[in-house]
């Protein structure tokens, strides 16, 4: 017993807090928000196109635009384009409400995230239980999630919890393209949530296939299957991205960007 | 001459018709003659001939030799099957069943391993191995539990609360991955072998950087050979420092589960100073890496590995000396080291059951070559046992990463791949931290990807979680599964 408290002792506190507005917890070379810059773009390259390997990214009038929930955040276009005009900043805010915030071009920056409002707002702004459904997951976005509840980022402190079965659950986190072996489990266990009920799609699979777009395996994500209440993109979105969004749906985050 | 073999070594490329090709019977006596002479099974993999029939090599480790025995099957509806007397090959053959339509002839339980829409019905109706008698009763978990977990089915045959027997029926997670990895060389496969086993990113693209490197005739830089291996050693100490940390939340012990959770995200973290991404997403690719690590990023990273290794030792010898914690680990899930053998475990879980099996000390490729990390060996293949191994393996990887990042050699990071070996066949084997995970491509003769396959050391190891509840209590369920913490996307692809 002693020696649990000298070593809790030693290991010290680590409960990190809430970022402030502006702030970003994420340590430099984290690739988080991408940033793109207009007219520099070479009339007819595509460098970036041809680089990214999910077509994540148009180029087009007005410079490049990338969706962030196709995106993989990985370091291609940002090689490829021979101009510099794609680089990535340390913002870990991507979470949208909209599937078409989540879009951006030159100058965009996070995507905005409309707070509960009315009964969802008086119900979930102080406690919401979430029920994990992994869908063809890669074990990437599921281990993310639960970093969200390691003392780091305590999640609970939030009333945020993962709970075990989706009666006891207010949201459905779902993960992964959605497998074709998985869309009955999944529809039974969205099914089993009382109402009213919220679904949030984590990670590049859950939201648009990620790099499994197009498998005949698959469903491209849940958007087609579930209606989605928030979106969180990153293959896999850092916990404080998943914590961000979750807090500013809830209406604890300010919800709009900036 | 018969039963010859074509041998190689790790990561390998051979042109196809070099590999001597048996008809049915002789296949079978083949590989088999290799596996009694001490070779175990790593793949068997099918692929489309130009006569529009299906081929078949099979690759065998001599791990004492570091050599890989390779044979063909010539075009055929069946063969005898290798599982009647070698129970290791059950899961690789009901995979080139189901994907390839090779027949196993005489394989006792030929159920599809990942496809559910095959022979059976759905899962929840499939027909199970069932134990009839009076007090014999059943239970069905999954596909979704109870925890952030990945689905799959879980039947027991119990007798109170002893198990006779367990069946996983594994498949919810297939995505088609495979399908991804075929035709030119393109950016998208590096990406889908990242994300085949998610929490082995490092691991996933290692292997098929090495593959596709043996298929172009090329080598990565020993700089960049060295950087992929700190990342492969960070991704290790990072997952068995969690589940670690995990074992002890599933036993009740919470200082060290809480701990662990933290200091794991601390070595994910490092990953990502490296790499940008907190799995390590972004960094391997065919040819080298793309991001260098300068000597003053490395002597920082020395620096906090140093801490964070020291926590997670302070924090794991907690664990390890509990007496409330020894008295659940120990004897708990047992896996002989005789039963290992037969069922051709890999990894971690065959060193906790004794067996010295290692890729980076029997088939090293890349750094490990020059640098050597000891083999960790439990004995007595229990949970103990595989707690006991995380912890020296996570020893002897700091060390490992200290050592390598204190000294890296010159090199550019990154070499241009391409074109492709035509009528080639290509195999690389790294030790990703659950075990041997093996990446396969075969072209055609325009040197098009034409079959492509991963055997994830989950493939293996599924069956040694069935085989350690046997005689067990179903509420240690949950713990045994703990301690092999197995891939389910990876096994699924």
């Amino acid at each position: 017993m002693l020696r649990i408290l000298r070593t809790r002792l030693s290991l010290g506190h680590r409960t990190a807090p809430l970022p402030k507005p502006g702030e970003q917890p994420v340590a430099e070379g984290f690739r988080g928000l991408p940033v793109l810059s207009p007219g520099r773009c070479f009339e007819g390259c595509r460098a970036c196109e041809e680089a990214c390997p999910v077509s994540a990214i148009r180029c087009g009038e007005g410079g490049p635009r990338l969706d962030l929930g196709t995106c993989l955040f990985c370091p291609e276009c940002e090689r490829a384009c021979p101009n510099g005009c794609i680089g990535f900043s340390r913002e870990h805010r991507l979470a949208a409400t909209r599937r078409e915030d989540l879009v951006i071009g030159p100058g965009s920056g996070p995507p905005p995230v409309k707070p509960l409002e009315g009964e969802l707002k008086s119900l979930f702004s102080r406690s919401l239980k979430l029920r994990q459904v992994s869908a063809g997951g890669c074990n990437g976005c599921e281990a993310e999630l639960i970093v969200t509840g390691t003392l780091v980022f305590d999640f609970p402190r939030f009333g945020v919890q993962f709970v075990a079965s989706p009666r006891h659950a207010d949201a459905l986190v779902v993960t992964g393209p959605v497998s074709k072996n998985m869309l009955v489990a999944l529809e039974k266990s969205y099914a089993a949530l009382p109402p009213p009920k919220l679904v949030i799609a984590c990670g590049a699979c859950a939201i648009g296939g990620g790099p499994f777009r197009g498998s005949p395996e698959a469903h491209d994500g849940v958007g087609s299957i579930l209606p989605v209440d928030l979106w969180i993109p990153g293959c896999p979105p850092h916990p404080w991205t998943i914590v961000d969004g979750i807090l500013r749906l809830m209406g604890v985050l300010e919800g709009s960007n900036g | 001459m018969a039963g010859d073999l074509l041998s190689a070594r790790n990561p390998l490329c051979v042109e196809l018709d070099a590999i001597p090709e048996y008809v049915a019977e002789g296949f079978s006596a083949a590989v088999s003659s290799a596996l009694e002479k001490g070779t175990r099974l790593i793949g068997l993999f099918g692929y489309p001939k130009k006569t529009g029939k299906t081929g078949v090599i099979a690759a065998l480790a001599l791990d004492s030799e570091g050599i890989i025995k390779l044979c063909r099957l010539a075009p055929s509806p069946s063969y005898p099957s290798l599982t009647v007397r070698h129970p290791g090959a059950h899961s690789l053959e009901r995979s080139l069943y189901e994907s390839w339509r090779v027949e196993p002839e005489g394989h006792p339980w030929l159920k599809p391993l990942r496809k559910i829409d095959l022979e059976v019905p759905p899962p929840g109706d499939a027909s199970f191995y069932r134990v009839e008698g009076e007090e014999i009763h059943e239970v069905a978990v999954g596909p979704v539990h109870a925890g952030i977990i990945e689905p799959g089915h879980f039947r027991f045959q119990c007798h109170g609360e002893n198990v006779f027997h367990l069946e996983i029926r594994l498949g919810y997670q297939h995505r088609g991955a495979l399908g991804f990895l075929l035709g030119d060389i393109s950016p998208r496969w590096a990406a889908v072998a990242e994300s085949i086993t998610g929490d082995t990113a490092v691991g996933g693209a290692t292997a098929h950087a090495l593959c596709l490197e043996a298929l172009c005739g090329v080598e990565a830089s020993p700089r960049a050979e060295a950087i992929r291996a700190v990342a492969l050693e960070l991704e290790r100490i990072a997952y068995h420092v969690g589940d670690l940390g995990a074992l002890g939340n599933d036993v009740g012990f919470l200082p060290t589960a809480q701990y662990n959770g933290r200091i794991r995200g601390d070595f994910l973290n490092c990953l990502m100073t490296i790499s940008g991404n907190r799995h390590g997403r972004g960094l391997v690719r065919p040819g080298g890496v793309l991001f260098n690590v300068d000597s003053k990023a490395a002597a920082e990273l020395r620096k906090r590995i140093e801490t964070h290794h020291r926590e997670a030792r302070r924090s794991i010898d907690l664990l390890l000396d509990a007496p409330s914690v020894m008295a659940r680990f120990d004897g708990t899930g047992r896996v002989s080291a005789e039963d290992a053998r037969a069922i051709g475990l890999v990894g971690l879980a065959a060193r906790a059951s004794g067996l010295t099996l290692d890729v980076r000390t029997d088939h090293p490729a890349g750094a490990s070559r020059f640098r050597q990390i000891p083999v960790s060996v439990g004995a007595h293949g229990d949970v103990h046992a595989r707690a006991l191994v995380r912890s020296l393996e996570m020893d002897r990887s700091a060390e490992f990463v200290m050592e390598t990042l204190g000294a890296l050699p010159e090199g550019p990071l990154e070499i241009p791949c391409g074109p492709l070996r035509p009528d080639s066949f290509a195999l690389a084997l790294v030790e990703a931290w659950r075990g041997e995970l093996v990446h396969a491509k075969i072209t055609d003769n325009l040197g098009k990807v034409v079959a492509a396959d991963v055997v994830d050391p989950s493939v293996h190891n599924w069956f040694g979680l069935a085989l350690c509840l046997r005689g067990q209590a179903i509420s240690d369920f949950p713990l045994c599964n703990k301690s092999f913490n197995l891939a389910y996307a990876g096994h699924d692809l």
